[in-house]
């Protein structure tokens, strides 16, 4: 188990944002902040919050005028999906600024993932894997409250637009996850954002059956941070499977893989989200592997390499 | 509604004086021959990459110039003559145009994305009408002016209509341009639209005009809008003298604003003047591309 605190991540995002609106003269941007349950619980109601109209077009554009203008603003979309329309500026304009001008374009960018619930095709899921393709942008997924609050100093002491990858699952959390290492473990499992916790369920299960896994958290998605555990893990297990709550096609989780397995010249599997529309029912669900989904795919790797 | 003098008011050349009168054309003028000398550097293969020539529409940058002193702008990829008028370093913008590290975008941007730090304008990243959200966003975000401006085609943009929405709603200062030359590349606006982006900014609540480019009255209407401190729009029926990118054309323009402009300051009485300035401007404009 690790640290366990009394402030849930959402409570360290409220703080964050509070800190930053009332005392460093940020802005936080969004569509419906205060008439709905302030995003979850995580914004505060203070001072420098912009409700923006209804626009995923023009929206993200309003913030990239306020982050030339050095207020460094937090924008807001509720939910992953919807970056579909609002990545333009994002993309084209924020992360290429410094680059072409010479011009920092600072946005912190909460994008916000759910699942379940019936959420359907649109609202659900992660899409961070698009915005690690865009050059100049950099890419984050906190769960903890340790984590977002290591995110956030990142962006505060640099200028680049940050693509925050959050997951409503996160907002709960009070207890850091160490990453989970034994030299005499089967497999090494490296696992992003949501994928995280049912990849923790998952280690349990195969435990039981005698099966050991050792469990790297990723925050950093873009730059991909290779932390010295992952590379010792790998050393010992020879085997590896990155689990990610975005679809697995051509995203993070094959990305990853394929670096990896080069550098280190042994066989790294992907699992994501599979390559099908999310359905509203429970049958046509497509979201991040479950646990049972994990465990069953560490036992076909490790029969294969048996 | 496209004529030479759409929208005119009687009176302004002298209300405006000589001063400003020969200040507009040295600046107008200076443009118009930096742009054709990049014509000539691009017609000899010095210069190969896409470019956007500002003839035909130099002078209204320049009017803007003169009554919007220290504003924030934000335009789009005809933009020579807003960087020059606006007093940027001509050094620059023809490194960029030569691909030069020592370019105005340190040879990142080329003819269509420049940008001028030393006079507040920020580049522009090849998304037609995105710029006009930018420039809400950071009026938003500072109170300081923006000038945002945009051509007949992007204005039919997502962007625009939200921006010009939030803009009204909240009084934002921004003063909105729509440099109208009828033509999306070579598609007219009647073949793409019905409606006008003045009629919609006037529905928002809007200071809203539809004028000619007379340079004069661009003036008074942009520094009327300035001094409200509120968005306004400002329709500018110009013309594009040359092709879209390059250097190429199709006929005469629809009009000659710049004869126009020579006749309107001989009015004024001036003659050598007009000559000097223009020779002075060609001779350093002949230097700085030596």
């Amino acid at each position: 188990m690790g640290l366990v605190t009394t402030k849930t991540t959402a409570d360290v995002i409220k703080e964050i944002t509070r800190n930053h609106l009332e005392n460093d003269n940020g802005l936080l941007l969004g569509q419906c902040v205060s008439a709905v349950g302030w995003i979850g619980g995580t914004v505060p109601d203070c001072k420098n919050i912009v409700e923006i109209p209804m626009t995923d077009i023009a929206g993200p554009a309003f913030a990239v005028g306020a982050a030339l203008k050095g207020r460094r603003p937090i924008f807001v979309v509720r939910y992953q999906g919807f970056m579909w329309y609002n990545a333009s500026s994002l993309v084209n304009y924020a992360a290429k600024s410094k680059q072409i001008w010479d011009q920092p374009c600072p946005i912190f960018i909460r994008s916000i993932a759910m699942e379940g619930f019936g959420v359907g095709h649109t609202a659900s899921s992660s899409i961070h894997s698009i915005f690690m393709h865009s050059p100049g942008m950099i890419v984050a997924a906190p769960m903890t409250p340790n984590e977002y609050q290591e995110v956030w100093d990142w962006f505060i002491t640099h200028d680049d637009p940050i693509y925050v990858s959050e997951h409503r699952r996160s907002f709960a959390l009070t207890e850091e996850t160490p990453n989970e290492v034994d030299e005499n473990a089967d497999i090494t499992l490296l696992a992003i954002s949501a994928a995280r916790l049912n990849a923790q369920d998952a280690c349990e299960i195969l435990k039981a059956e005698g099966i050991k896994c050792n469990l790297i958290h990723q925050v950093w998605l873009k730059p991909f941070i290779i932390a010295d555990e992952l590379e010792q893990s790998l050393k010992a297990t020879k085997l590896g499977l990155v689990i990610d709550s975005d679809y697995q096609m051509n995203g993070a989780s094959e990305s990853f893989s394929y670096t990896l397995m080069h550098k280190y010249n042994m066989p790294i599997h992907a699992l994501g989200i599979e390559d099908r529309v999310c359905g509203v029912s429970k049958e046509g669900e497509n979201i991040t592997p479950s646990a049972e989904k994990i465990a069953e795919k560490v036992r076909i790797l490790l029969s294969q390499r048996k | 509604m496209r004529t030479p003098t759409l929208g005119h008011l009687p009176g302004l050349v002298d209300e405006f004086g000589k001063d400003f009168a020969l200040e507009l054309f040295r600046r107008g003028n200076y443009s118009r021959n930096f742009d054709y000398q990049v014509k000539k550097e691009a017609d000899k293969k010095r210069i190969n990459i896409p470019i956007y020539l500002t003839i035909g529409s130099e002078f209204n940058s320049a009017a803007l110039s003169m009554v919007l002193p220290g504003v924030n702008i934000f335009g789009q990829h005809r933009c020579h003559g807003l960087y020059l008028s606006f007093g940027a370093n001509p050094e620059a913008l023809r490194d960029e145009l030569l691909g030069l590290s020592t370019g105005c975008s340190g040879g990142m941007s080329g003819s269509n994305a420049i940008q001028g730090k030393e006079i507040n304008m920020y580049g522009h990243s090849g998304l037609m009408g995105e710029q006009i959200p930018i420039a809400v966003g950071a009026a938003m975000a500072s109170g300081e002016t923006s000038l945002a401006i945009c051509g007949d085609a992007s204005v039919e943009e997502d962007y625009i209509y939200p921006s010009l929405g939030w803009a009204a709603t909240k009084e934002f200062p921004v003063i909105f341009i729509c440099e109208d030359n009828d033509l999306s590349i070579l598609t007219k606006v009647e073949v793409r639209r019905s409606w006008s982006p003045v009629d919609v900014a006037k529905s928002m609540g809007m200071y809203a005009v539809d004028i000619t480019d007379d340079p004069w009255l661009i003036a008074y209407h942009a520094k009327k809008i300035n001094e409200s401190g509120k968005p306004g729009f400002i329709n500018i029926r110009t013309c594009r003298v040359l092709w879209h990118a390059g250097t190429g054309n199709d006929g005469l323009p629809e009009w000659d604003r710049y004869s126009l402009i020579l006749a309107e300051l001989k009015k004024l009485g001036f003659d050598k003047e007009l000559i000097d300035i223009d020779q002075e401007n060609k001779s350093k404009v002949e230097k700085l591309w030596a």
